[in-house]
């Protein structure tokens, strides 16, 4: 298998190589999303539920949602996370 | 009429004696020629046998059961191809007849059928684990065995009471009410991966080899969601059953670094949104149910057609040694794009066309909080499933690694996925066509697609916003306890402590006993051994002495007297 980390230096280079377009990439999500939040203004909704009618309620939801998961996993990590030869240690100790 | 899943359980069994070229034509021909029967079956019941007083329906095909064969035999058809280059009889043979032994089930009209072809669905499955030949892969190959034979003891002690309350045998609507009902709901409830249930699937699936992952995640669990949905629809306690399913997965697809886990704990999470579509039970519900596995068996094979690409081609399948493989695997990476979107439900992509179905069902109900849960998983899918296993296995970090693009064979099957995807989520009429019930639903207003874009794109705002803030977890070198802990850990601890507690008492009562044995032996020897009281030897003269002596004795009481 290759060496790890150090490309070959004749490497061809890819456009995702350079910062700059992964900024570019970034801001085209913020752009995205300002655009899909101002579009909440321009058409008709069908709620199911109060909450629908909300004025970007989609979007807020997602990005709290995920925000909230993802630091929930986080502090799951403290309570869960152990080495990862865990449990062939088990094995180790002795029965089979 | 031969049912089809006759024709892939006898057409596995001329795979090992086939030269490779012939073998390799048997393995797309079979399924192919299966799928051609399938298509030309009409409603209704068919291959009676006539066992004792019972009668045998081999083959019921009817809208619920169309559906589930067709994108069954398409799976094995699929994952044949991706298998192509990995030139195992052993895959090979216990791969088809797992999917026939799961069409089997599918078109099952009774229940002593059904668990003929569940138990074998168990038994056939576990070679595609054991067929990696490791030692961890054997240790979890015997697990998954033990739970999913498991269950199926438990659908034939459910079958046994349901026919001596009933006399009848029929895989109809059973409901809860009944012993048997409860005995087969955790039968079909194991194989289901319920909460708490669940864990066989992330324990086992990402042991299995490249190609029986594949293979696995399309039968199994959605031969569960078929039964559920034929005998338990518009059970109530499904809804949160599924609720559950949906959102409590997804923590640990966050924290989970190997990739082919993640993808096992987010089918877990899509399994959560079929389980709620049974449990509301109306006709949009089940054909959104219905409509969902068909979309998902695809998307989810293909997500882990890509991982197992990976796998094949670096080694291994770890978050934290991966990144940057776009350079060298664009296919891969496109097609992995491809099921991430899927998966998420992007708008032109098949999952939109499906989980939407269950979300207006559910919307039509009323249940306002767990149509919030759902909605909140729809977003962890996008998060975990959507960005993270591309972005970690693809892209992030440079890992340096620069392996080959996937083979020809794996490439194909992954393009005729990933078409099929795009292509159903382009133009779903077809599969609106084969649901169980007439369709009356449009998926592409204006108000869904963009609200749907709007979670999507914010929850991809989310991760954008946590990976530059360094808020994320960082893909760690780690195993995650999860329920599995309590029979590979805590039981174990539980046996040998327990153990040594019997020893303990075992030695104590044999000392004792010992000891008591060889007290009594003591006191008997004092009395009665050699030297004892009871066993000394007197001379004869003595006897006579005394004899006499008493003789005199007595004699002289009589003069006396």
């Amino acid at each position: 298998m290759t060496p790890p980390t150090d490309s070959p230096v004749d490497e061809k280079k890819y456009w995702l190589d350079d910062k700059k377009n992964v900024k570019k990439i970034v801001w085209a999500v913020v752009i995205i999303c300002a655009a899909l939040f101002v579009a909440d203004a321009f058409y008709h909704k069908h709620p199911y539920f109060g909450a629908e009618e909300w004025f970007g309620f989609y979007g807020l939801f997602g990005f709290i949602m995920c925000v909230g998961l993802v630091l929930g996993a986080k502090v799951m990590r403290l309570f869960l996370m152990r080495d990862e030869d865990y449990y062939d240690e088990a094995h180790k100790d002795g029965d089979e | 009429m031969v049912n089809p899943a006759y024709i892939l359980i006898l057409g596995a069994l001329p795979i090992a004696f086939l030269g490779r070229p012939f073998r390799q034509a048997w393995l797309l021909a079979v399924p192919l020629v299966a799928f051609g029967m399938a298509l030309g079956i009409d409603d209704g019941t068919y291959g009676q046998i006539q066992v004792f007083d019972y009668t045998l329906e081999t083959l019921r095909m009817d809208g619920l059961a169309r559906v589930f064969t067709f994108i069954f035999l398409i799976a094995a058809f699929l994952s044949n191809i991706y298998a192509l280059h990995d030139d195992d009889p052993i895959q090979q043979v216990s791969g088809m007849i797992y999917a026939g032994s799961a069409v089997g089930a599918v078109l099952a009209g009774d229940l002593i059928t059904l668990f003929v072809y569940w138990e074998l669905t168990a038994i056939s499955s576990v070679f595609l684990i054991l067929a990696r030949r490791t030692e961890q892969a054997r240790r979890a190959a015997m697990r998954y065995l033990i739970i999913q034979v498991g269950s199926g003891v438990l659908l034939l002690a459910g079958a046994l009471v349901h026919v001596a309350a009933t006399d009848s045998i029929a895989f109809t609507h059973l409901g809860l009410e009944s012993t048997a009902g409860k005995l087969i709901f955790l039968a079909f409830g194991i194989k289901c991966a319920f909460p708490l249930l669940h864990n066989w699937l992330q324990d086992a699936y990402p042991e299995a080899t490249v190609g029986g992952t594949v293979m696995l995640s399309a039968f199994t669990t959605k031969l569960a969601v078929y039964s559920l949905a034929r005998s338990y629809a518009g059970t109530e306690i499904l809804i949160t059953i599924g609720a559950i399913m949906t959102a409590f997965p997804i923590f640990y697809a966050v924290i989970e670094n190997d990739l082919r886990r993640v993808l096992a704990y987010s089918l877990n999470n899509q399994l959560g949104f079929m389980v709620v579509g049974i449990g509301i039970g109306s006709e949009l519900a089940i054909n959104g149910t219905a409509a969902h596995a068909f979309t998902h068996i695809l998307y989810k094979a293909l997500l882990f057609m890509s991982m197992g690409a990976v796998l094949f081609r670096t080694g291994t399948c770890k978050g934290s040694e991966l990144g940057g493989l776009y350079k060298t695997m664009p296919w891969t990476t496109g097609f992995c794009i491809v099921g991430a979107a899927s998966i998420s439900a992007f708008p032109l992509f098949s999952g939109f066309v499906s989980k939407s179905m269950i979300l207006s069902a559910l919307g039509h109900e009323g249940h306002w909080f767990v149509w919030a849960v759902l909605l909140f998983a729809s977003a962890g899918v996008f998060h975990h499933s959507g960005i993270k296993i591309p972005y970690f296995a693809f892209f992030a970090h440079d890992s340096g690694l620069r392996p080959k693009e996937a083979p020809p064979s794996m490439l194909i099957a992954m393009g005729l996925t990933a078409f099929l995807c795009i292509g159903i989520g382009v133009y779903p009429a077809p599969l609106y066509a084969i649901l169980p019930y007439a369709v009356d639903y449009h998926p592409y207003t204006t108000a869904h697609v963009i609200n749907q874009l709007q979670l999507l794109m914010y929850s991809a705002l989310a991760f954008t916003f946590l990976m530059l803030t360094k808020l994320y977890p960082p893909e760690l070198k780690s195993t995650n306890l999860d329920t599995d802990w309590i029979y590979r850990r805590f039981l174990p601890c539980v046996i040998r402590c327990g153990g040594r507690v019997i020893v303990a008492i075992d030695q104590g009562a044999r000392r004792g006993f010992l000891h008591l044995v060889s007290e009594i032996i003591r006191v008997v020897h004092r009395y009665s051994g050699i030297e004892g009281t009871f066993a000394r030897t007197y001379p004869a003269g003595a006897m006579v002495f005394w004899a006499v002596g008493f003789l005199a004795i007595f004699l002289l009481m009589y003069l006396i007297g």
